[in-house]
């Protein structure tokens, strides 16, 4: 296994102290956007992972620990947060996206 | 053979959506995206169950590739446009796969399923149906796979071309930050690999970069091109998207995809293994 599920890998049997966990849902309008895209991209802007959101529009990744850039790409546009994940906490984010025309 | 022999443009493949010459395969590692739907008349390939031997690790042999083309309809002479998620991973290695076999005509959708829903383009859960074919495959060509031993002698010699994420690559993670983590390889890289990023190659909607910018990308890291090329990850899909880029879009003849990539190389006794960045 190598690609990515929609909403990210599962939590379920993953050693929490161990990990550095980043996640959250893009909303558009307060609403949950499912099948957007999201984009782990590193301090430097280069691109580490990407999952496509579940259909409650959540996404998760295990990143290393540091500074990071959550990308979201939907039909309507595109939108970012940054973030920093550290090993043991799970970083909450929310991505907001504009709304299609 | 130009970009548009190996690529195609969202628009075409919507202008040949009822040429039956033309056959649409969506390939995914995880197919739940092709049930839930699909570019009209896809038929689909699991990238696992379809293209993997069950039980060694390995592909599935002549004889499989040619039932599994029959059974899905595709015939020799088919024009076949392979796409699917993850930026068209699964669907590089599938065409890596169908050139194995010695399939004519196979190209691929560029940007993939992402820039297909991005631009909300046609999607349906309608089955396709297509008629049973009785397909031909061609001795496996090798000249496009590496195995472990000619990348063992392929270190200093060769370009290795290592293209994880560098957190992979400098050995602080075994898997994509997408993945969990808990992994049983030594991490790592192969000694004297570049590190040049699958998505190094790609923009945002999962196209490719032009061949000028993709040429820059590689000679600014380093890597001669003249010189025969192994590419490799961690399972050979990633790998494949750049051997895609190298071989069939810069059309360099010696490249090689090496896809026993780290999940077999970080787990050899005794071979050799550098941590970091690299000394280049």
């Amino acid at each position: 296994m190598c690609g990515a599920q929609p909403g990210g890998p599962d939590i379920d049997g993953v050693d929490l102290t161990r990990a550095a966990v980043v996640q959250g849902r893009v909303v558009c309008d307060g609403v949950p956007v499912a099948g957007a895209y999201v984009r782990l991209l590193d301090p430097a802007g280069d691109f580490v992972a990407e999952v496509p959101t579940s259909t409650d529009g959540a996404f998760r990744f295990f990143p290393a620990d540091g500074g990071w850039t959550v990308r979201a790409l939907a039909r309507g546009g595109s939108a970012e947060r940054t973030v920093v994940a550290r090993t043991g906490a799970i970083t909450e984010v929310q991505v907001e996206v504009p709304s299609a025309k | 053979m130009s970009r548009t022999d190996v690529l195609v443009e969202p628009d075409w493949v919507e202008a040949h959506l009822d040429d039956p010459k033309v056959v649409l395969v969506e390939v995914d590692e995880d197919t739940t995206a092709y049930d839930k739907d699909h570019i009209r008349g896809a038929v689909r390939l699991d990238w696992k169950r379809d293209l993997q031997d069950p039980v060694r690790r390995d592909f599935v042999d002549k004889d499989g590739f040619a039932q599994l083309l029959s059974e899905r309809g595709i015939a020799n002479d088919d024009t076949v446009v392979l796409y699917g998620g993850n930026n068209n991973w699964f669907a590089a290695y599938a065409y890596w796969y169908f050139r194995l076999y010695g399939h004519d005509d196979v190209r691929l959708l560029d940007g993939g399923r992402k820039k297909w829903e991005l631009d909300s383009r046609e999607l349906t859960a309608d089955p396709p149906s297509r008629e049973r074919t009785t397909y031909t495959a061609q001795e496996p060509d090798t000249s496009i796979r590496a195995f472990r031993d000619e990348v063992l002698d392929a270190i200093g010699a060769q370009n290795l071309v290592d293209v994880r994420s560098p957190d992979e690559f400098a050995g602080r993670m075994l898997a994509p930050a997408h993945l969990p983590q808990e992994q049983s390889q030594r991490p790592g890289h192969i000694p004297s690999a570049r590190n040049i990023p699958w998505s190094k190659a790609a923009n945002e909607d999962g196209t490719f970069k032009p061949d000028d910018e993709l040429r820059q990308l590689y000679a600014d890291a380093g890597v001669d091109l003249e010189r025969p090329t192994i590419a490799y990850c961690r399972i050979g899909e990633r790998s494949a998207h750049t051997w895609f880029v190298l071989h069939e879009l810069l059309g360099q003849s010696q490249v090689k995809n090496y896809d026993g990539s780290w999940t077999e190389y970080g787990s050899l006794v005794g071979v050799p293994i550098e941590l970091g960045e690299g000394g280049h």
